[in-house]
């Protein structure tokens, strides 16, 4: 990837990254959305999709509660759906690659939202007594000044990610030696079963779950034989 | 108290704009606390002396201190505090129901929309993905549900808040406010039931002949997730697998 590409990804990161809990909140950032536009920036919205709709199923058990530290999904999908566009469609191992290095971005993004809090704390100190005296411009210095570092962690997380994850995808998949079925079996098998877990951990105590669970399971399995 | 002020169309909506900037500073000291300030300015400045005057500097000073709520229910806590400046209630009675206010937006809105409105507009996404849909299809389906959802109830919450000021309580305590996290559950149940094997037949590809094989790991993993409720994040443990696989996969 060229500088510029970097560049490229990075700004879709931040941008993204920012809209988690900063600005607009409109869940821009989940995996499936997020993986799909970083794919088709990439050159393949198709491939995208499908790492994000791989990391959607790991990111219904997110419970985004206030000060509680979750994995930061939107720039970690750009990254991911960047990788996977860039490889060959099909290709063994590509897609546990993509997933498994979204998996650790989004980790080191909830770290990253941490130091934020951390760094919006300090500011908003040191402005205590301009707030308490209802001093307007520190109120915007403050919320525009903590968007703008939001929108530089995101970008700065994904540039470094994406620098980082390319040359280390291509000596990874140079040395894969497992099949494609195998490849692909393993990591759509995790995701499903993490998905599968936080279904039950999410809804266990609304009434009649199991049965509305078994219900639409019946019905998908239809579906599926249907198609 | 004074006369009940009209706040105009173009600072309700700038007070709507700022609200999905509400978190921009959030922090652990004084959470969301700045933000709601943020929000509100544009209806202090209606108070009289208007933004250079005394009532406008304390009424800001009170609404940027401590604050913690769901970021989407703000706009009821907004509403109402605006309304309440708007009209000179007394300070200690701000006071009082702002600190009062946290805990019950809190607790709606992360039952309502973290563990209910998203994760079922997660799953209806996965269906359409299951169901054989392209990347515009998948994303729009997402993005229009979530967000109908998403901007009603900051849309709602900003002018019932506006309208019933102090009192707003008695709309947050609506039954069908408060049913609607357990029938969106249910809903969300049945759609997630339906959009699992889907989503996993169209991703899984080329490991169809495996098939047989990963539907009993995904019982067993899904099953040891739930009994152990919590005390392990998925996710965390599938970083664990996945690096060991992609291990294998490089040394084997």
């Amino acid at each position: 990837m060229s500088p510029i590409d970097v560049a490229v990804v990075a700004l879709l990161g931040g941008i993204l990254g920012l809209d988690t809990v900063g600005f607009p909140q409109a869940m821009l950032s989940r995996p499936i959305v997020a993986a799909t536009l970083g794919g088709a920036l990439v050159g393949s919205a198709e491939q995208g999709l499908l790492v994000g709709a791989a990391l959607e199923l790991f990111a219904i058990e997110t419970l985004p509660f206030g000060a509680s530290r979750y994995p930061e999904w939107g720039s970690s999908s750009v990254v991911g759906g960047a990788l996977l566009a860039s490889r060959p469609e099909g290709e063994p191992g590509s897609l546990t690659f993509s997933v498994l290095v979204a998996l650790v971005v989004a980790w080191a993004g909830g770290w990253s939202m941490m130091q934020l809090r951390r760094f919006n704390a300090r500011r908003a100190r040191r402005r205590l007594e301009s707030l308490a005296a209802g001093n307007r411009r520190a109120v915007m210095e403050l919320q525009l000044g903590g968007l703008t570092a939001d929108l530089l962690r995101g970008f700065v997380l994904t540039a470094v990610a994406v620098s980082a994850a390319f040359p280390l995808q291509q000596a990874v998949l140079q040395q894969w030696s497992l099949g494609a079925p195998v490849s692909r079996a393993v990591v759509v098998g995790v995701a499903a079963g993490v998905a599968l877990g936080a279904t039950f951990k999410l809804f266990h105590n609304v009434p009649g779950f199991a049965w509305q669970f078994m219900v639409g399971l019946a019905a998908g399995v239809l579906a599926l034989l249907a198609v | 108290m004074n006369e009940r002020k009209d706040v105009p169309l173009r600072v309700r909506l700038a007070m709507l704009l700022r609200l999905l900037a509400v978190q921009g500073s959030w922090n652990y000291e004084t959470m969301v606390g700045t933000g709601i300030g943020f929000c509100l300015e544009p209806a202090l400045r209606l108070l009289p002396g208007g933004a250079r005057g005394e009532r406008y500097r304390n009424a800001l000073a009170r609404e940027c201190e401590y604050f913690n709520a769901h970021p989407y229910l703000c706009a009821v806590a907004v509403g109402a505090l605006a309304r309440a400046e708007l009209d000179g209630e007394p300070r200690e009675r701000i006071e009082r129901f702002r600190t009062a206010l946290c805990g019950p937006l809190g607790a709606l809105g992360d039952r309502l929309v973290w563990a209910s409105f998203l994760p079922l507009s997660s799953v209806a996404a996965l269906l359409a993905f299951g169901l054989g849909a392209g990347p515009v299809v998948v994303t729009l389906t997402f993005l229009a549900l979530y967000n109908f959802g998403h901007m009603a109830l900051r849309i709602w919450g900003l002018e019932t808040g506006l309208r019933r000021g102090l009192s707003v309580a008695q709309a947050l305590a609506a039954p069908a406010l408060q049913r609607a996290p357990m029938r969106l559950g249910q809903l969300a149940a049945a759609l997630a039931g339906m959009a699992l094997p889907l989503a996993l037949h169209r991703l899984i590809g080329p490991g169809r002949a495996l098939l047989g094989v990963v539907l009993l790991a995904v019982l067993a993993a899904g099953f040891a997730l739930a009994r152990l409720r919590g005390r392990v994040e998925g996710w965390k443990a599938a970083v664990l697998v996945l690096t060991g696989f992609v291990l294998l996969g490089v040394l084997a």
